[in-house]
């Protein structure tokens, strides 16, 4: 178990920062954190006000999640290849994509269905990323199936050098088979998988209450069962999330074994759209962050509004862009289905319709 | 000659020397057992998995992300039908993903009855598997060609199933493996894992040579005038049984179109023998409602409506929950040589 007091947890030496318990964070760092989060949650409510204006049909994502998801992208060891961490996220990782250099413009061409939507030209519900460069595989609407598959990305990882799986999904989710799958298969016995199993807990499965489906609190719990180990974190906490997230990929990285996290976090905007996204009134990780760095005199509330103001302007300027791009053509339909093939003479180079 | 089982190990063989296979994976795949059929015995690169089917699809799903060229296996296509919604993910993801990500990954799995499996070892997947998007099905009927679709299988950057007919899994072909020995015995002895203690045994594989069957390339087996027979699988070897038997008694000669590609199909072979014949009979064991032969005969149709003779059709399994283990089930569930030839011989005669 990786144990907070064993591992350099603080950043000493600094004067500015902001504390959670005995942990810290050094300023520069906070500030880069709190942008993340503002630009993401500001892109975020733009594609809700596209998908009441037309500009969109869906939207689904991460506002609440942004605290935790900020931390992880920023400590991600981004590149292409097993050598690099494998990213099997679910559809509320905005943040962790902005966090990893993500441009806004991107995820609002998503939203708005453009062909120039490097995720999925068009086709899949915004959040639903996709970037080879940066291992992060398609993400399904299907809960939990990344996890059936995050042992794969990890066993090949585990035969090229130091490159973590890091696999994400809802609590409600791990009561899919899947979750206990990749639990299973990251543990065998002498063939154990440096997989970073996070659960991020809003405590909602769109309607229905965790409390009332699930007799386990933490879904950690269940990594007792296959001798994992596990932490829960505030995930609204900035601070907390940093370092429990080092400590988690340290620990996966140096063990090749697989660890779970369980970050507690907030669902700000419901389920989706289909739930009319209103503010759910909870706790908001961007506001409580915000708080503690004013009083911590980290930022002053100058900055804090130029920053709101600058993220809602790339915003802005990002749908007006993404409007103007080119929306799929109908000869579209059928592009990238097949890979080309040295094999397959009927579809040499993709799939072009019944043979 | 090598049987279709000993046809799919030595492909496998080439695949991880050759073509860059980096996991042979499944439910007791592995060594000591080297399959329940046997067809991954003495494979440097085969390993046992956990006995769930989604572990084994997700996680070749992750190996072929990685970078690595998994075959994994679902050791009986019955046992594959919680997986349908991974099947689904793993063909959709290059298309969902922008053409960013290839999914370089095999799924093999027996299908098919003829080996007296009774409800969950007799099952057909062909249809179902025709439904998903993004994938390629093969299914060969003789041991060259397994031997061949798999190494295509293997070399497609695609996800590609191999339905293996369980029924023709021990039967022998009539041509050689490029670079199998002619002396069947001495093949056995080279590849064929002994009964009781496997600790110390290794294979001698033969020097293999590559040998590949385009994919959506189908084999005129029998060729004819009077009717066209497509089939694959076990029930190929029923229509070439059929035919001959009809040409020695009746004088009627038919095309038999080995499909061997589910998907794609080749359309150009059925399209110029269905002109040329004007009657086609579709053959195969899946069940009979929403049958993959139905979309095949709605393409003739489409394709074909006034060089049709007489009204084509489907023989298939009878739309039942499954195949029963008395033998009275099972002979009449599925197309048995009897019902095959009856058919055929309706076809031919059917007054134009």
């Amino acid at each position: 178990m990786p144990k907070k007091n064993s591992m350099p947890v603080t950043e000493r030496g600094v004067q500015e920062g902001v504390h959670s318990g005995e942990e810290f964070l050094a300023a520069e760092r906070c500030r880069v954190i709190h942008r993340i989060m503002v630009r993401s949650r500001v892109m975020e409510e733009r594609m809700i006000k596209m998908s009441k204006s037309g500009e969109g049909f869906f939207w689904i994502g991460g506002p609440g999640e942004e605290a935790f998801n900020a931390c992880l992208g920023l400590q991600v060891k981004k590149g292409q290849g097993p050598a690099f961490d494998y990213l099997h996220l679910h559809y509320r990782n905005s943040a962790t994509m902005v966090a990893m250099g993500m441009d806004l413009l991107d995820g609002i061409r998503q939203m708005g269905m453009t062909f120039s939507d490097p995720f999925s030209v068009g086709r899949n519900f915004p959040s639903h990323f996709s970037r080879k460069a940066w291992n992060v595989v398609p993400v399904s609407s299907v809960i939990e199936v990344q996890f059936a598959m995050a042992p794969g990305t990890a066993l090949m990882q585990k035969r090229h050098g130091d490159g973590v799986t890091i696999v994400i999904g809802g609590d409600a989710g791990t009561a899919e088979g899947d979750f206990t799958s990749c639990l299973l298969w990251s543990s065998r016995p002498g063939n154990e998988l440096p997989v970073l199993a996070i659960t991020m807990n809003n405590r909602w499965g769109i309607s229905t209450s965790h409390a009332s489906q699930h007799s386990c609190e933490h879904s950690i719990e269940r990594g007792k069962a296959f001798g994992i180990l596990g932490e829960v974190v505030d995930g609204n906490d900035p601070v907390a999330s940093w370092y429990a997230i080092e400590r988690a990929l340290r620990y996966c990285r140096s063990t090749r074994q697989p660890f779970m996290l369980e970050a507690m976090v907030a669902r700000l905007y419901g389920h989706s759209s289909s739930s009319g996204a209103p503010h759910s009134g909870e706790s908001d990780c961007i506001t409580a962050f915000e708080e503690r760095m004013l009083a911590a005199n980290v930022i002053d509330q100058v900055t804090i509004d130029h920053i709101h103001e600058e993220a809602h302007a790339e915003a802005d300027a990002a749908v007006e862009q993404a409007m103007k791009e080119p929306k799929p053509r109908p000869e579209d339909v059928e592009r990238f289905t097949y890979a080309p093939s040295p094999v397959d003479p009927v579809y040499p180079e993709d799939f072009t319709g019944l043979p | 000659m090598a049987t279709m089982v000993q046809a799919i190990r030595m492909a496998l063989r080439y695949g991880e020397e050759q073509l860059g296979v980096t996991d042979i994976f499944g439910e007791d795949v592995g060594p000591p057992l080297g399959g329940v059929f046997t067809a991954t015995q003495g494979l440097k690169t085969a390993w046992n998995s956990p006995l769930d089917e989604r572990g084994i699809v997700g996680t070749a799903m992750g190996i072929a992300y990685g970078g690595g060229r998994p075959v994994c296996e679902i050791q009986f296509c019955d046992y594959g039908f919680n997986v349908i919604d991974l099947l689904k993910v793993a063909g959709n993801q290059r298309w969902a993903g922008a053409g960013e990500w290839d999914l370089p990954m095999v799924l093999m799995t027996p299908s098919g009855s003829g080996i007296r499996g009774s409800l969950y070892h007799s099952h057909s997947f062909e249809s179902w598997a025709s439904r998903l998007a993004g994938w390629k099905i093969v299914m060969p009927s003789t041991p060259l060609d397994a031997y061949g679709l798999m190494l295509s299988a293997i070399i497609d950057p695609n996800p590609v199933m191999v339905l293996l007919p369980k029924a023709l899994l021990r039967v022998r072909g009539d041509k050689l493996i490029p670079g199998e020995p002619e002396d069947q015995d001495r093949l056995k002895q080279m590849i064929d894992a002994p009964v009781g203690d496997r600790s110390r045994w290794q294979p001698k594989w033969p020097a293999l040579e590559e040998y590949t069957i385009p994919l959506g390339t189908a084999a005129l087996v029998r060729e004819g005038d009077n009717a066209t027979v497509v089939s694959y699988g076990r029930t190929l070897p029923l229509c070439v049984q059929a035919a001959d038997q009809l040409r020695q008694e009746t004088g009627f000669t038919c095309d038999v179109l080995d499909l061997r590609s589910i998907f794609p199909y080749d359309w150009k072979a059925i399209s110029a023998s269905v002109a040329k014949t004007g009657r086609v009979l579709i053959v195969n064991e899946d069940t009979e409602v929403t049958n993959f032969g139905e979309h095949l005969l709605r393409r003739v149709i489409d394709a074909h409506f006034y060089d049709l003779l007489v009204r084509p059709r489907v023989l298939s399994g009878k739309h039942v929950p499954g195949i029963g283990l008395n033998q009275v089930y099972e002979q009449n569930t599925v197309p048995q040589l009897p019902q095959v030839k009856s058919a055929l011989e309706k076809l031919a005669r059917d007054p134009a």
